[in-house]
């Protein structure tokens, strides 16, 4: 680290510092802890983009099925959905991976010819309706019990932290079936297949009810940490606050972000450190000669296509990580708030901003992003209201740029993006 | 009977609005595989192009319904569809002189070319948010049908009505004219052979003497008046939103790739491809089938293999099966 880059990451602390001071601590603990989540995905990112050069835009999806995770892990289970369908989903969905594996092995083992199209053609449509036959009055049964309150099977009632791991392997094996198909084939399209799969993983998460209740969002997720009532209600925990002179209330909800800080920080610097660890090794070495020439490093015997199905599965793991973490912060899994813009793009532009190939500058992009994303809202409030500050009240052009002050943050990021792209491509913190 | 019947609905709710659908498509993805021809990259920014155009068009509508100006039958924004075109056509040539052309000059990897079209994506998304607001538009005018059920039936004696909307009819004839036009203009003039040769082969088009500059700027007024068309197309009729625009880019991109990237007809083919096969598998079949099939043998169910909501699902599957089986396409894309 140069002292440049000391200054950056002081100038973020300053940012956060600066907005607890002037707005209130529970913001900047928001920034603080969103932004750690933020600098994970970053990683997972880095790791494919920056060293080997992968296009992923379906980090949405990942950290989808992070935040799925969770609730299967962490939510108390319906015993009562169980028992009208649970075993017969599963079979149901055992029954369609069977057929699809069939339909592989059936083009596998027959010869070149019109038989092997039609035999697998025929195959997978017997296949299809047997799959929905069993699948679809399962899925009936489950959704019709109590659907007010739960209406799909519940989680496995577990701790909650155990749903990270689990996260990230989820991501991982929806990483595995995409890098088996899409890896290989032109960098592009890569990035249609990311952006596809992110775009279906939606959308399973909010028509299959049975799994995550779709769109009545799953909420009340167990916590890791102590609940703020709890807290308020504990007369030790009052007796400290008021001994540092803090009101209780704001004292618990400060208490609480700042054991999340801690957790989602503890994640953070073992990852940075495997990252960077891996960076140094012979491994990045390879990785970045891959990256850089494909050829001359198949001429060296690396097995290229490997090598990348291996890097896209474990970036793909991290940002699965990142989604159960931030599901674990928010409690509550509310599909339609997953924006393609908000959650691919805008990580994509932590990681150009920060520097690709250098985990340091995807931390820095990470925290200084995500602090523009939050504030950029009040400050163009605020220049909004200067602006608009001349104008008659009530005027239609007045109300119209007052209301669209929400969208600011969607041009600035583009602005930074395309700023830091022409006169720093390699990004703050570049590769070394 | 039964028989013309199950026709007549089949084309009353697959055959008429996918052909539409897939005429908005392929326009959509005629403009996505120009730049890919010409400029090498695939841009990002084409949906929200899509968007800002057909908000341009939306504006002028407005001002011309206020200003008593309408266009008889026809939908108002087909006259100020020109407007649309030039404000797109000037916006996308300002953003190519700031932003695109300093990396074409640096001769940077396509990729960082995507990237910057990422960060003109986001600018595109806010300002189309800011002018006209997140929310759905509906600037749809005139004449609402063509033939209306009611009519068909009378007209036949069928039980089943066939309605076509005139924003469908109009969108088939417009579609139709515009690629004409496109394959008139790449084929016969001297300006459409020199993109054609410079996609082709760069080098080889310097040395004759065809002006790189000039090129250029003619493919992205060609797309801004195909991204224009094909939002405005596909505002009539549906609705215009921001967002619905922004996810327009997988089917898009989809019919592009699958048809073959940088093939104009690869295109098209791919639009219909994927707009038929959207509206097939996510159509409730029970109509049809309770037509065609014996009594006993007749549905209890709807029918439908897929949920309309998983329709990005049906793009995707067609990508990816392509993809495995035809890397290229399905008419060995290269240039146009």
């Amino acid at each position: 680290m140069t002292m440049r880059d000391r200054a950056l990451f002081a100038l973020v602390a300053l940012l956060i510092a600066g907005t607890g001071f002037l707005q209130s601590w529970n913001a900047a603990l928001f920034i603080l802890n969103y932004g750690l989540i933020s600098a994970v995905m970053a990683l997972g990112v880095n790791l494919q983009w920056g060293y080997a050069g992968l296009f992923n835009i379906g980090v949405m999806g990942f950290s989808a099925l992070g935040g799925l995770a969770v609730v299967l892990i962490a939510m108390p289970p319906v015993p009562e959905a169980w028992a009208a369908g649970g075993v017969r989903v599963w079979a149901g969905l055992a029954v369609g991976l069977g057929v699809i594996a069939g339909a592989i092995a059936i083009w596998r083992k027959l010869g070149k010819g019109r038989l092997r199209g039609i035999a697998m053609i025929l195959w997978l449509i017997a296949g299809f309706f047997l799959y929905r036959a069993i699948f679809d009055p399962a899925v009936e049964a489950i959704e019709a019990i109590d659907p007010a309150a739960t209406g799909y099977l519940g989680g496995l009632g577990l701790p909650v932290l155990i749903g990270w791991p689990v996260g990230a392997l989820l991501a991982a094996g929806a990483a595995w079936v995409i890098g088996k198909t899409a890896l290989g084939l032109r960098s592009d399209y890569l990035a249609i297949a990311t952006l596809g799969i992110a775009e279906i993983i939606i959308a399973v998460l909010k028509n299959e009810d049975w799994l995550s209740r779709g769109v009545k969002n799953v909420n009340g997720i167990p916590r890791p940490v102590p609940y703020e009532v709890d807290l308020q209600s504990s007369a030790e925990f009052v007796a400290r606050a008021q001994d540092l002179g803090l009101d209780p209330l704001t004292a618990s909800t400060i208490f609480v972000k700042l054991l999340y800080a801690g957790l989602f920080a503890l994640v953070l610097v073992v990852l940075l450190w495997l990252c960077e660890k891996a960076l140094k090794s012979p491994w990045g070495r390879m990785m970045r000669a891959i990256r850089d020439n494909e050829t001359a490093a198949a001429a060296m015997g690396k097995d290229v296509t490997r090598r990348h199905l291996q890097i896209f599965i474990l970036g793909s793991a991290i940002c699965g990580l990142a989604g159960a973490m931030m599901i674990t912060y928010d409690s509550q899994l509310t599909p339609s708030s997953f924006q393609p813009l908000r959650f691919t793009f805008l990580i994509w532009v932590m990681v150009i901003v920060g520097g690709s190939g250098n985990n340091w500058g995807s931390v820095l992009g990470g925290f200084l992003i995500w602090f523009l994303w939050v504030q950029v809202e009040p400050l163009g409030a605020w220049l909004m209201g200067v602006i608009t500050s001349g104008m008659a009240d009530g005027s239609a052009l007045k109300t119209h740029l007052l209301d669209s002050v929400a969208h600011m943050r969607l041009l600035t990021m583009g602005v930074v993006l395309l700023v830091v792209l022409r006169f720093s491509p390699r990004g703050l913190i570049p590769e070394r | 009977m039964d028989f013309l019947n199950a026709l007549v609905a089949f084309a009353n709710f697959v055959l008429v609005p996918a052909t539409a659908y897939g005429a908005q498509l392929a326009l959509g993805a005629l403009g996505v595989t120009l730049i890919y021809a010409v400029l090498r990259f695939s841009n990002f920014a084409h949906g929200d192009t899509m968007a800002f155009g057909t908000m341009v068009t939306i504006l002028v509508t407005w001002a011309l319904q206020a200003a008593g100006v309408s266009f008889g039958p026809l939908p108002t924004a087909l006259l100020a569809l020109p407007f649309g075109i030039a404000g797109t056509a000037l916006m996308v040539l300002g953003t190519d002189r700031l932003v695109y052309r300093f990396y074409r000059q640096q001769r940077a990897k396509p990729v960082i070319l995507v990237i910057v079209s990422m960060g003109v994506m986001f600018i595109l998304n806010g300002i189309v948010r800011i002018i006209i607001g997140p929310g759905e538009q509906n600037f749809a005018d005139g004449e609402r049908f063509i033939v209306t059920a009611g009519e068909f039936r009378k007209m036949t004696g069928l039980s089943e009505g066939l309605a076509i909307r005139s924003t469908q009819g109009l969108t088939i004839v417009t579609a139709v004219i515009v690629v004409a036009l496109l394959f008139w203009f790449l084929t016969y003039t001297r300006t459409g052979k020199s993109m054609r040769a410079f996609s082709d082969n760069e080098d080889l088009a310097l040395l004759s003497g065809i002006n790189p500059e000039r090129v250029v700027a003619i493919t992205w007024i060609i797309v801004a008046a195909l991204a224009t068309i094909a939002g405005v197309l596909y505002g009539l009729d549906k609705s215009f939103k921001p967002f619905t625009y922004f996810q327009l880019l997988l089917p898009i991109f989809a019919s592009a790739i699958v048809g073959g990237i940088g093939s104009p007809l690869g295109a098209i083919a791919g639009g219909f491809l994927i707009a038929y096969s959207e509206v097939m598998v996510t159509y409730a079949w029970k109509k049809v089938l309770t037509y065609t099939l014996p009594d006993n043998l007749a549905p209890d169910g709807l029918v439908q293999l897929l949920s309309t909501d998983y329709k990005f699902a049906v793009s995707f599957v067609i990508l990816v099966i392509v993809l495995l089986f035809r890397p290229t396409g399905l008419f060995r894309g290269k240039s146009i």
